[in-house]
């Protein structure tokens, strides 16, 4: 594959300087694919233009799947399939179902949120992740720029652009 | 953020409690004199208390009504009072940066708590019969048939070391203690916030902070204690273990929604401009939050009697969920406690927009004060209660008392405290 194998690689020291430099690349008309960070850094996805996360909507809906997958189990339990009478009450106690009703919300909101994350995340087990620069687990930020997204650029100018923002180095990585 | 801009806010800015704003709030007082009035005058010719005598039960006085309302709103404001110092107090022992801008706002609240603490023992004397059942000295005397073994059992609680039946002094003694302290606290705070104002320099804030300290080991024993004594002992004969923090988590949801209200109004009038919507987002989570915590503990309360089903504990529901009366407010105080701040401020955007937040705090500040009329209600006027003009009145004359006292107190004082050591962390303040 051609698409997506050729990448131009900036290497920064200094969180601040990252910053900075994104901005600065980003505003030169450079498109970013990505910034690998050691850590993670305050205020990234803000100059990289990312949008907010909708993990939280996700966490909603499995929210009320967990609430409503729990109401009909217990209404059909206790009224329906085995009705029993619990301390003198009704058989479908609305009371006594809202403990479990609680508990089933918070698990599955959690279970679905961790699930859409790994998924969107692209963190399934038999993911093989791409290293553009194992420096990036260490102490240095990577800035990676697809050359497919910016073929209307020259390679030298965009190795100029990354050179004047502060990259201490700029290398080149491609992918078989 | 990693690149801060230079910050140039006037620190020494003051609030200005101009006349218009003073016209504002005295209107709304004169309105609510007046509804007040009619409502005292709908009591007095009002029609219902025939039932009440028919019944057996003693005579209903229209100004039963009167002292049960003065007893919500003494209860509800002094709970927003010391909500503000114990807010104010959290802050610093939890070291934290983001609310730098806003503790004077906090503390502003605490101004009100003399003025309950007089209020509160006056209308106790006042209406210590028509209020708590517990103060008929008959309960205690043996040769007596209307004699009450269990709450003679519960005497010395009230009335130690005095003879039951007689003057409640260790009751009034905690009540005088309670106020007592709370005051000194908050004096204390106001005192050290004001040589931090003038001489600067972190030690005012280490002492703020061993001050806080003790204060919230105080306050832990006395939100709780102050709980069981004004709002459970009036229904005597009932008790609930977890009512004290019921009771703070109402305080503490109301206090929260005064002080974002509070806050929220200034910035409107042009202050505190370097509270952005990253401090009104924390706001917003801590009144989301605490309203989450009241629906657990108000359901906590509710669930383990009606499972249990003690008759000595259902009582206490049924008096509520069986009355004509009272039925429809159960269910009116989780909507507006519950499920609006739910919904409504479960998203990130409703937490950071002031129109939302005021919307929501506005209707939580009500409906914490429905929460406590219907705790105080049901034991002292049974039947005869209710939401009329007289609860409103009383409602908007000590609301619009409470707002004067505030703002006045808070106009005197700089409105920032401008040596803080953490306000530089609260300008770069990003959620």
């Amino acid at each position: 594959m051609e698409r997506d194998t050729h990448f131009i690689l900036g290497v920064y020291d200094d969180e601040d300087v990252l910053l900075h430099a994104v901005e600065k690349v980003r505003g030169s008309g450079v498109k970013i694919h990505e910034v690998y960070s050691p850590y993670p850094v305050h205020g990234l996805e803000h100059v990289l233009g990312y949008k907010r996360s909708k993990l939280p909507i996700a966490a909603f809906l499995f929210g009320m799947l967990g609430t409503s997958l729990a109401l009909t189990m217990q209404f059909y339990m206790m009224k329906f399939d085995w009705p029993m009478i619990i301390g003198g009450k009704d058989h479908a106690a609305f009371p006594d179902f809202i403990p479990v009703s609680f508990e089933m919300t918070v698990l599955l909101a959690a279970f679905g949120m961790v699930g859409v994350f790994l998924i969107t995340s692209n963190l399934k087990p038999w993911a093989q992740p791409r290293i553009f620069d194992l420096r990036s687990t260490d102490d240095k930020h990577i800035l990676a720029i697809d050359l497919a997204n910016n073929s209307s650029m020259k390679l030298e100018k965009i190795k100029e652009i990354l050179t004047d923002s502060g990259a201490t180095e700029v290398n080149k990585k491609s992918f078989d | 953020m990693a690149h801060h801009g230079e910050h140039h806010y006037n620190l020494d800015q003051r609030f200005d409690f101009t006349a218009s704003i003073k016209k504002s709030i005295l209107t709304v007082l004169v309105i609510g004199a007046i509804i007040l009035g009619i409502g005292i005058v709908l009591a007095i010719t009002g029609g219902h208390h025939e039932e009440g005598a028919a019944a057996g039960a003693h005579a209903f006085h229209w100004y039963e009504r009167l002292y049960a309302s003065l007893w919500v709103n003494n209860v509800f404001f002094t709970g927003i009072a010391i909500i503000g110092v114990f807010f104010f107090a959290i802050q610093f022992a939890a070291q934290a940066g983001w609310s730098a801008p806003i503790l004077r706002v906090m503390l502003s609240l605490g101004n009100w708590l003399p003025i309950a603490g007089v209020l509160m023992i006056a209308t106790f004397f006042v209406a210590n019969h028509d209020l708590f059942h517990w103060t008929h000295a008959y309960l205690f005397d043996q040769n007596d048939p209307q004699y009450d073994k269990i709450i003679d059992g519960k005497g010395a609680f009230f009335f130690w070391p005095m003879e039951k039946g007689t003057f409640p002094l260790f009751y009034i003694a905690r009540m005088v203690l309670f106020f007592g302290f709370w005051v000194f606290f908050f004096n204390k705070f106001k005192q050290i916030s004001a040589q931090e104002d003038q001489l600067g320099g972190s030690s005012h804030w280490y002492k703020m902070r061993s001050w806080s300290a003790y204060f919230l080991v105080f306050f832990a024993v006395s939100s709780s204690v102050s709980a069981w004594d004004w709002v459970m002992s009036i229904d005597t004969h009932w008790f609930s273990t977890l009512f004290g923090w019921y009771v703070f988590a109402s305080w503490f949801v109301s206090g929260l929604s005064a002080i974002t209200l509070i806050v929220l109004f200034l910035k409107g009038k042009g202050y505190l401009e370097m509270v952005n919507e990253n401090h009104v987002h924390d706001l917003g989570k801590f009144v989301f939050g605490f309203s989450i915590f009241w629906t657990y503990l108000w359901f906590s309360q509710f669930l383990l009697i009606y499972y249990a089903n003690i008759p000595e504990e259902t009582v206490y529901f049924i008096e509520r969920l069986s009355s004509d009366v009272y039925s429809p407010f159960i269910f009116v105080n989780l909507g507006l406690n519950f499920f609006l701040p739910f919904f409504v401020l479960m998203t990130r955007d409703s937490k950071r927009h002031g129109v939302f937040l005021k919307l929501v705090c506005t209707i939580l500040l009500v409906g914490h004060w429905i929460d406590f009329t219907l705790m105080v209600q049901p034991g002292t006027l049974g039947h005869n209660g209710g939401l009329g003009l007289l609860e409103v009145g009383m409602f908007l004359v000590y609301g619009s008392l409470v707002a004067y006292v505030v703002l006045g107190a808070l106009a005197k004082k700089n409105l920032i405290a401008k040596n803080h050591p953490m306000l530089e962390e609260s300008y770069n303040h990003h959620i």
